[in-house]
């Protein structure tokens, strides 16, 4: 027998054995009886008139079984791919909803927006096929930028979309903003550009479609985040195919980082195709494909104000932002730059007044969606640049001006400006375990040691909270959402005490199966090993929103939570009659139900045989079986935060940035596995510093092509990108979640681009370097070098 | 990737005769570098002669004055081997630059050199040396060789069979890498004779070239110092989305000094 692992412990993670020996199951590695292969064609085109397509070669080329395009979509009658999100203007005008077929009709919108789906025997032969097929394009104008693109004379992507604005978006308080900026007695101004981002999660996406005609059954295998999502938004709005008509399943995931949680196009066709050939197809994305092809993240420019009185505090936050949504809207599309973005600007400060407005803009560019962050990490970093911009403006210390500005521990919980209400946190508690852990005392030590070498060092500060935990479904209601965002969870006890689990959100590279077993475990008594997790199935698993938004723990396992404690209230009934005492005497600890103050006691394993052999037991009164099921709608968002501090150094004569030490303080709650939570962080701030120095996603303007479209010209960040990181956790509980928990998945990704980049900024300061776009590539740097027009080091 | 004939002759001439009689046919080396663009579908040959069972294009020979590297001998064999690091470290050390450790198991000099990426290593190297291109008809010096994007003087049907480099006094390579693709966004290779400095340059044109005033200048003084204020013409370099042409000009002045550098210390 196993041991119980519980909260709190740093067990090694169950689901490395199959990864590790290589026995993962990928949607690739699923091999089904008749199985073809499906290619699809892409736009070469950013923009144009879809004029005609020619089928007749390609359906003459050998092993072909199928073409299918945007007309046969059309006859069959089938749905636009739906978007998530209603979101509505100032006045209450609904966004402009144009229609994205799964396959394009009269028109393309980006390069890679799909055209036609060849099946046929083998890969080769798809790919022989889709070689031939004839496509009239009546090319136009391209428009990529969303500053190009709300220009009058722009190209326009829709007739009835007007400036191609898809939504003007605000939220806060104008006129108390403005009526405090007239009583600043300073106003620092920033105009930035976040750049536009592609998650390359390392399994690109795939999908194997079956229909069998016996039982009018459809199955969907897909690289999913959340299996449940699709079968609702493709059999019930494009597809027409009855929920208990359609299993869809995401099996073993490698890497979603967002990206992997929009219902794709690319499903809805395989699935439909599936029937129409009889026969199971499969597609497997190239990585070349997925650049032009997996939803986009990020990509805004912004206009920032902040209004502050003599001694520094914050008095006012104005903030312009034009979003770029790509050239359709995508499942969650429009609520990321505003609704996950907007309510993020409070940050840490009691800044009273705060007003945003967000111009979603389409452009002829891959869609944009949401990505590890998505919102927040836009938000933390216009704010958190923002406030070096005033500290060095108004020779205030960066870390004191914070400090002046910071919400109290005593404050929470604190309602903001802008919407949301934070439960509980310590910005000052985690800024002030950052500066110790970071040695910035030392500093100057280090800044003359890297002065002596001829390079300029720098340090830099984001003391943040983001809010995740997505979502409250009546508060998401009314911000726009089309759909509830609880999470369930089935607690299952066997006849022997094992446990097997089913959970609703979706494990790719998070450690859910570990996580979510030292819950069970310590809950139940129950060995760790003997506690499986199972996810990712329609069939298996009741319901589910899946895993985005840091909720998997937060919302998901406070449903496991609740169903446990339902497992707990039966089994006490269970053991009141086995141990002839009354319900309210019976305590249940480590495992073992006992007659309080008596050594009476059942163990978890005879409670769970007590209810599977119900001889001696209350049939009157209770059922037998011990499984329960609980859901859980969370009442807030949660709001981990904390403070990161980055070091940089910078070789002037090159322009080269060069990550030096990473710091992170972080508030995420109750921490369940602490290695877990470790590996979160390190991968998060990963992220952020790829888009603070490497990852930028380009667009020609005008022809609309992808110029950064595979790993020789998109740069990820790498293992020798990365000085060792100091992790560490302050916790204060979050107040309104079961177990205390905040969540930890987004945090680095939100937190660190702006210590980055104000650890760059810093390094420059003393040439007249005020801001640094990103990504700080060494070919910026060298020009803002150039330009700032001051000696360089010593040649 | 396109269905296509498979050969994997044991001798030289058998090779060049595979290649002369089918048409549209292809040499593999490593593949590292062709194999992409099979699976890509951009190019799509009939037939791939294999070169590697030709014994005799593999290895590196110690001649005194130069040294022979065979033509099928992958990037970590030259790049740990003793005789290099002795005789041309800078040679060894560009090996040892090249992507990454697989792709340094599997790639070949033959390979590289027959390419002519305008971001690859070895051509800095070839011409900085003043190598000579052997190959299975004639010998090509490293100055008549490389003509420009992916262009070469090979003809077709020629294989390359060994390279062979002098034995410089000294040589240093710097590599600038490119932030995604780690090939050479600027790399220059510095060697120093008996009789005068090369300086050779990837990755910063279309092509690897040399930079005549830095040779002479270091030919009287081989220092960094002597270099610091030649700046290069931005005219014919290349811009791109992650180096604009004034940007690369600039850092062929920075890498040919600490190429200097390298090559002293
Ligand atoms: C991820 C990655 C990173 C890389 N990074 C770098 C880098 O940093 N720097 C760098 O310089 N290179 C880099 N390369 C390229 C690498 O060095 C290749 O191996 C090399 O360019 C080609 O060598 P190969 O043996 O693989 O040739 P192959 O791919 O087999 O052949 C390349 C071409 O040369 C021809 N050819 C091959 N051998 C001969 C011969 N003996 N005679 C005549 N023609 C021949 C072939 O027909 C083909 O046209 C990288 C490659 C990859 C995949």
């Amino acid at each position: 027998m196993g041991n119980v692992i519980g909260i709190g412990a740093a067990p090694k993670r169950k689901e490395d054995q199959r990864f590790l020996t290589g026995r993962g199951n990928y949607v690739s590695d699923i091999k089904r009886p008749g199985m073809t292969a499906g290619v699809f064609v892409r736009s070469p085109h950013g923009h144009a008139v879809l004029r005609g397509i020619d089928k007749s070669a390609a359906l003459a080329s050998p092993g072909v079984i199928a073409v299918l395009t945007g007309d046969d979509v059309a006859d069959d009658g089938l749905g636009s791919l739906p978007c998530g999100w209603g979101i509505s203007d100032a006045k209450g005008v609904p966004m402009k909803e144009p229609p994205f077929p799964m396959l394009a009709q009269d028109k393309v919108r980006f390069v890679g927006d799909m055209v036609a789906f060849v099946v046929a025997e083998t890969p080769e032969q798809a790919n022989a096929g889709a070689e031939l097929l004839k496509i009239d394009y009546e090319v136009l104008p391209s428009v990529v930028g969303v500053l190009e693109a709300v220009r009058p004379d722009a190209p326009q992507l829709f007739d009835d979309v007007p400036n191609n604005i898809c939504c003007d978006w605000e939220l806060g308080d104008k006129a108390a903003v403005e009526s405090a900026f007239k009583k600043a007695a300073h106003v620092a101004k920033l105009s930035l550009v976040n750049n536009r981002l592609i998650g390359n999660p390392m399994e690109p996406r795939a999908a194997i479609a079956e229909y069998e005609p016996g039982t009018d059954r459809f199955t969907l295998w897909t690289t999913s985040q959340f299996p449940h999502v699709v079968r609702f938004l493709m059999g019930a709005l494009v597809l027409n195919i009855p929920q208990h008509k359609l299993r869809v399943v995401a099996p073993d995931v490698g890497g979603g980082f967002g990206v992997k949680q929009f219902h794709y196009g690319e499903e809805a066709v395989i699935t439909w195709a599936a029937k129409r050939v009889r026969r199971p197809v499969k597609w497997v994305a190239s990585r070349s494909e997925g650049y032009v092809s997996d939803r986009h993240g990020r990509d805004h420019v912004t206009e920032a104000e902040l209004a502050l009185d003599e001694t520094g505090k914050f008095l006012a936050f104005r903030v312009n932002t034009l979003a770029n949504m790509g050239g359709y809207l995508s499942t969650f599309g429009p609520n990321i730059p505003t609704n996950l973005y907007g309510p993020l600007l409070g940050g840490v400060y009691t800044t009273p007044a705060i007003y945003c407005n967000v111009k979603v803009v389409f452009t002829n560019t891959v869609p944009v969606d949401a990505y590890r962050g998505a919102g927040r990490p836009e938000a933390t970093f216009v704010l958190e640049r923002i406030v070096d911009v005033a500290a060095s403006e108004m020779g205030i210390d960066r870390v004191e001006i914070r400090r002046r500005n910071m919400i109290p521990k005593e404050a929470y919980p604190y309602q903001t400006p802008v919407l949301v209400q934070y439960d509980s946190g310590d910005p000052v508690g985690c800024l002030d375990g950052a500066l110790v852990a970071a040695d910035v005392k030392n500093f100057g030590v280090r800044k003359a040691a890297s002065a002596s070498k001829g390079k300029f060092r720098g340090l830099g500060y984001s003391t943040y909270v983001e809010a995740c935990g997505l979502a409250p479904s009546r508060f998401a209601g009314r911000l726009g959402a089309r759909g509830g965002l609880y999470e369930s969870a089935t607690v299952r006890v066997h006849p022997t005490g094992q446990v097997t689990v089913m959970i609703g959100t979706h494990n790719h590279g998070q450690g859910h199966e570990t996580t979510f077993a030292q819950i069970v475990s310590d809950k139940l008594g129950v060995a760790f090993e003997n506690v499986d997790i199972v996810f990712g199935d329609t069939d298996r698993v009741q319901f589910g929103m899946g895993t985005y938004g840091s909720r998997s723990l937060v919302v998901g396992g406070a449903a496991l939570s609740k169903a446990t404690d339902k497992v707990i209230v039966k089994g006490k009934k269970i053991a009141a009659h086995l141990l002839e005492a009354s319900e309210a005497d019976i305590q249940f600890e480590a495992g073992k139900f006992s007659v309080a103050g008596t050594d009476r006691i059942k163990t978890f394993e005879e409670i769970a045989g007590a209810a599977y052999v119900p001889h001696n037991y209350p049939l009157e009164v209770l059922e037998p079986g011990l499984e329960e099921q609980a859901y859980y709608d969370p009442v807030n968002f949660t709001y981990p935060g904390g403070c990161h501090i980055a070091e940089v150094e910078v070789d002037p004569e090159t322009g080269t940035v060069t990550l030096v030490n990473y710091t992170a303080v972080d508030d995420v709650g109750t921490v369940i596995n602490p290695m877990i939570v470790e590996g979160q962080l390190h991968g998060g701030i990963v992220q952020g510093v790829g888009q603070a120095l490497f990852e930028n996603a380009v667009y020609d303007e005008g022809s609309g092509q992808l110029l950064s479209g595979s790993l020789m010209d998109y740069c990820m960040p790498r293992a020798d990108h990365l000085p060792m990181m100091k992790v560490a956790t302050h916790s204060t509980l979050c107040t309104h979640t079961p177990m205390g928990v905040k969540g930890c998945g987004e945090v680095g990704t939100i937190g660190s681009p702006a210590a980055v980049i104000n650890a760059v900024v810093d390094a420059l300061s003393h040439l007249g370097v005020t801001h640094v776009d990103m990504p700080a590539t060494p070919n910026r740097i060298w020009r803002l070098l150039q330009n700032a027009s001051l000696p360089v080091a010593a040649e | 990737m396109k269905p296509f004939a498979y050969h994997q002759p044991d001798q030289i001439p058998a090779a060049a005769k595979l290649l002369a009689s089918i048409d549209d046919s292809k040499l593999v080396a490593g593949g590292m570098t062709l194999i992409p663009t099979l699976k890509q579908r951009l190019a799509s040959p009939v037939a791939l002669v294999d070169l590697s069972r030709l014994g005799s294009l593999k290895g590196i020979t110690d001649d005194g004055a130069t040294i022979t590297i065979g033509a099928m001998t992958p990037h970590a064999v030259v790049a740990s081997s003793k005789l290099v690091q002795t005789k041309i470290p800078g040679l060894a050390a560009l090996a040892s630059m090249i992507g990454d450790p697989a792709v340094r198991s599997r790639g070949t000099i033959g390979g590289s050199v027959a390419n002519n990426d305008p971001a690859a290593d070895y051509p800095a190297g070839v011409l900085g040396l003043g190598a000579t291109v052997i190959t299975s008809t004639r010998e090509i010096a490293a100055d008549k060789f490389f003509l420009g994007l992916f262009e070469t003087a090979l003809q077709p049907g020629e294989i390359i069979t060994a390279i062979r480099f002098p034995v410089p006094l000294k040589a240093g390579y710097a590599k600038f890498k490119a932030p995604a693709s780690r090939y050479a966004l600027v790399g220059v290779f510095v060697a120093k004779f008996a009789d005068g400095v090369r300086v050779a340059v990837t990755g910063a044109g279309p092509g690897v070239f040399r930079v005549p005033p830095m040779e002479a200048a270091l030919s009287g003084n081989f220092d960094a110092s002597a270099i610091a204020a030649i700046k290069i013409d931005n005219d014919g370099l290349t811009s791109d989305i992650h180096a604009e042409a004034d940007y690369r000009a600039h850092l062929v002045t920075v890498m040919a000094k600490r190429a200097v550098d390298a090559a002293l210390s």
